[in-house]
């Protein structure tokens, strides 16, 4: 069994609609562990060497959060900012993050046609994603496809649900099945069907 | 058999120290026990008390007027008026059928109007005592069942007042030369005078209890001896139901409207905890003499008789109440609850029974009669309980359904604030700006006065105390914060609630360290030192008008006290051992001098590299080496 560790990042998860129950959906499973960031860290002041030993047991990172800006909320930036330090994440001593696995689960506002060059956000949703890919390959991780729900605003409850219980599947094939190389090679981790 | 004070006081306490605890073993509330205790003492069983019973009763009766000066001091003049519609719906039309079919029955058998009246309106009425204690011992008081019921009983307290007025009415047509006088001393007033008296007390009580209670109160309170505030307490109960009963109405209903006024008021709390006692005791003498009031022999004489009427009554009553429940939507096992328990006849009937034989309307044994199916009525209540409880109930099997809550009656505070400094209203305003409502207890009582005044719920009492801590909601609220500035206060207060309430989570507030000390040793989880975030708040700004960048002394200030509380976790530990202790100290002393440099110069470079360029640099340098 694989290790999961899901980092988390919504300003406001009392009023979240799709982050909340995406995290609820997976909370308690065994072998996975969910870091609440703006809960454990309300003043921006974030243990480093504790996440760092959080890191280094895990196998598999996420990074669950709202798009905003074409970008995670602040939070996550600064836990990347602390957290992956010079000759610890990376540089010539970083190789505490080698070989494991990296992806962003996220929401957007807007649908997959809005993400894309002729809609309205002008670009493919992996392209806001790039700095997070390189991110991954300078700390020597694999970055795998992201995970989308797009277009809640106007999301049925019944499509989302859908969505959910397709990341719980996902969750749990990341943790029981340790060949991503198919994994690598989709468009979206939402294409993944066992 | 002795008459002496002390032997009938014996006899009483023994019985129901022996009878109730029995009652309750074997799954009968205290009530039954009461009841069985006063059977047992009673002149047909041991005679141990025999015609000083009816003396008793009205002494007892007292209890009745205790507990519902109590209930009014539950319910602020708001949350009786959200009661309004149930009062008039459920109330009303139980009073009304009830008397209706009752007066019926008796006309059609032939006994005439007068008399049918009098017994129909008597029967309607049901135990208040019996059904509030049963309601209560089983926590049932906020769920559908003990909110219809506590609107029943209310009502049919206000239809006492109507009762006896049209009682000497009906006599009067009756006889010409009918014993009025012994209504209440202001019968000899005409009509209007009477009606006029009746409101003024009414009025004066509303106003008494405003401008006079209130600021007595506050007096006896100034002078912190407690047992004077008891006697303030019962001298305010004492004096209202006095009042009532010079105009003729039910002190009852008397001390109920002087509760309720008193309801907003900052003593609520501190009354409630003073008068529980008197009340339990007083309800358990009333209980007593019920049982001991039953007349066996009459019983035994015309025993089918009775029976059959005790049974009639407590059927129809209840098929009334049932078909009241089914209309206003009461789930079925609530509807059994509601009318099973109010389906006897209530301690009134012993009053206006009597009063009607005064008045000539009914006749000596027709009132015996009566008087025995009251008292059979009232003793079968507890059984029909238990019996719909283990029998009824379980088979319906809805027992355990979670019962919605509902707007009438306004859950307590999760969070309960002692003391109301400046420290503590400045919490205590923070999580009302939040929308959250603590109950505040504060002992001192100019400033809950004041407070008050400024618009702040404040209740004055003792927090040291289990009973006021249990009124002021300790069982239902998840948190207690101690914003007390004492040591001795809060040492006590924590041991208090470590032993009654173990469920609260603790917030203590600590003068200094020596403080924090003490309560760590007690095992409080949260303690917060008054003075240590303003004074790293302070030296914050100070470094910032230095010339150090805000975030960066923002998060030295964080890490700061994070360092200074564990180094007090460790001194704890020590705290004992006097030379280990001022080792300690020293150390500590040394530890907080250097912490500041210690996280500039090596530790924060050393564990922190953020947006550091330099460290990068280095190393890159290095590697190249």
């Amino acid at each position: 069994m694989k290790n999961i560790l899901v980092l988390m990042a919504h300003p406001k998860l009392e009023h979240s609609k799709v982050i909340a129950r995406l995290m609820a959906s997976i909370n308690g499973l065994e072998n996975i562990e969910i870091t609440d960031l703006y809960e454990r860290y309300p003043d921006f002041n974030i243990d480093v060497q504790h996440e760092q030993e959080m890191l280094i047991s895990a196998d598999i990172v996420i990074l669950m959060h709202p798009l905003y800006w074409y970008s995670a909320p602040p939070l996550m930036k600064q836990w990347i900012d602390l957290v992956l330090e010079y000759n610890w994440a990376y540089g010539h001593k970083g190789i505490y993050l080698k070989g494991k696995y990296l992806f962003n689960a996220i929401s957007t506002g807007g649908s997959i046609d809005a993400y894309s060059t002729k809609g309205h956000h002008g670009f493919p949703i992996k392209e806001f994603l790039l700095p997070f890919k390189q991110t991954a390959r300078l700390c020597n991780m694999v970055y795998l496809p992201p995970f989308h729900i797009a277009g809640t605003h106007n999301i049925t409850s019944k499509k989302l649900q859908q969505e959910i219980n397709d990341f719980k599947a996902l969750i749990l094939h990341l943790r029981d099945n340790p060949n991503y190389y198919k994994l690598e090679q989709l468009p979206f981790l939402n294409d993944f069907k066992q | 058999m002795e008459n002496g004070f002390l032997f009938q006081a014996i006899i009483y306490l023994s019985a129901a120290v022996i009878c109730v605890p029995l009652a309750k073993k074997v799954g009968m509330g205290s009530v039954l026990g009461y009841l069985l205790a006063g059977i047992v003492i009673g002149p047909y069983l041991m005679g141990f008390i025999g015609e000083e019973g009816e003396d008793i009763m009205h002494f007892a009766e007292f209890g009745v007027v205790m507990m519902l000066f109590l209930i009014g001091l539950e319910l602020e003049p708001s949350k009786l008026w959200k009661m309004r519609q149930m009062i008039t719906k459920v109330g009303l039309s139980q009073v009304l059928v009830t008397t209706l079919i009752f007066f019926g029955i008796l006309y059609l058998t032939g006994i005439g109007w007068r008399q049918s009246l009098a017994i129909s309106t008597s029967l309607a009425l049901s135990s208040t005592a019996i059904t509030l204690q049963s309601l209560k011992e089983k926590n049932q008081m906020n769920t559908a069942a003990g909110r219809n019921s506590f609107a029943v009983l209310l009502m049919q307290d206000i239809a006492v007042i109507p009762i006896l007025a049209i009682l000497p009415l009906i006599a009067l047509a009756a006889t010409s030369e009918a014993d009025v006088g012994h209504m209440s001393p202001i019968a000899q007033f005409p009509g209007w005078l009477q009606t006029l008296l009746v409101f003024g007390a009414v009025i004066l009580v509303v106003i008494l209890g405003r401008y006079v209670m209130v600021p007595m109160l506050r007096l006896v309170a100034k002078t912190r001896l407690r047992e004077l505030f008891v006697g303030g307490a019962l001298l305010v109960v004492l004096g209202i139901a006095f009042l009532m009963e010079m105009v003729g109405l039910s002190p009852a209903l008397g001390t109920f409207l002087g509760g309720v006024i008193l309801a907003n008021s900052q003593f609520k709390h501190e009354l409630e905890s003073d008068l529980e006692p008197f009340k339990g005791l007083l309800l358990g003498l009333f209980f007593i003499a019920v049982g001991a009031s039953i007349n066996f022999g009459l019983i035994s004489e015309n025993a089918l008789m009775v029976f059959a009427i005790t049974l009639s009554v407590l059927l129809i009553k209840s098929l009334v109440l049932f078909g009241i429940g089914k209309v206003n939507k009461i789930s079925l096992d609530q509807n059994l609850i509601f009318a099973l328990g109010l389906s006897q006849v209530g301690e009134f009937a012993f009053v206006t029974f009597s009063f009607a034989t005064e008045l000539h309307i009914l006749n000596e044994k027709t009132t015996e009669i009566l008087m025995a199916v009251t008292a059979l009525s009232m003793t079968f209540t507890p059984l029909l309980m238990l019996f719909n409880e283990r029998l009824l109930l379980a088979n319906i099997g809805t027992k355990n359904k979670e019962e919605k809550p509902h707007d009438e009656m306004e859950e307590s505070n999760k969070v309960i604030l002692a003391g109301f400094s400046h420290y503590g209203s400045t919490v205590g305003r923070f999580l009302r700006a939040n929308g959250i409502k603590a109950t505040i207890l504060d002992s001192d009582s100019d400033r809950v006065e004041l407070l008050r005044e400024m618009g702040f719920e404040v209740y004055y009492g003792d927090v040291t105390r289990a009973d006021l801590l249990e009124m002021a909601g300790a069982r239902e609220a998840s948190i207690l914060i101690s914003a007390i500035r004492d040591p001795d206060t809060n040492y006590r207060l924590i041991s208090m609630v470590q032993k009654h309430f173990p469920h609260l989570e603790l917030m203590v507030r600590a003068q200094n360290r020596m403080d924090a000390f003490e309560f760590m040793e007690m095992k409080v989880p949260h303690i917060y030192r008054q003075n240590l975030d303003s004074a790293v708040r302070m030296g914050k700004d100070v470094l910032i008008k230095l010339g150090f960048r805000a975030h960066t002394v923002h998060r030295l200030a964080q890490n700061f006290i994070k360092y200074d509380e564990e180094g007090l976790t460790e001194l704890a530990k020590v705290k004992d051992d006097k030379k280990a202790y001022i080792k300690t100290v020293k150390k500590a002393i040394e530890m907080q001098e250097n912490l500041l440099s210690f996280e500039l110069n090596r530790r924060f470079s050393l564990n922190d590299h953020a947006w550091d360029s330099e460290t990068i640099k280095d190393g890159e340098e290095k590697n190249k080496e």
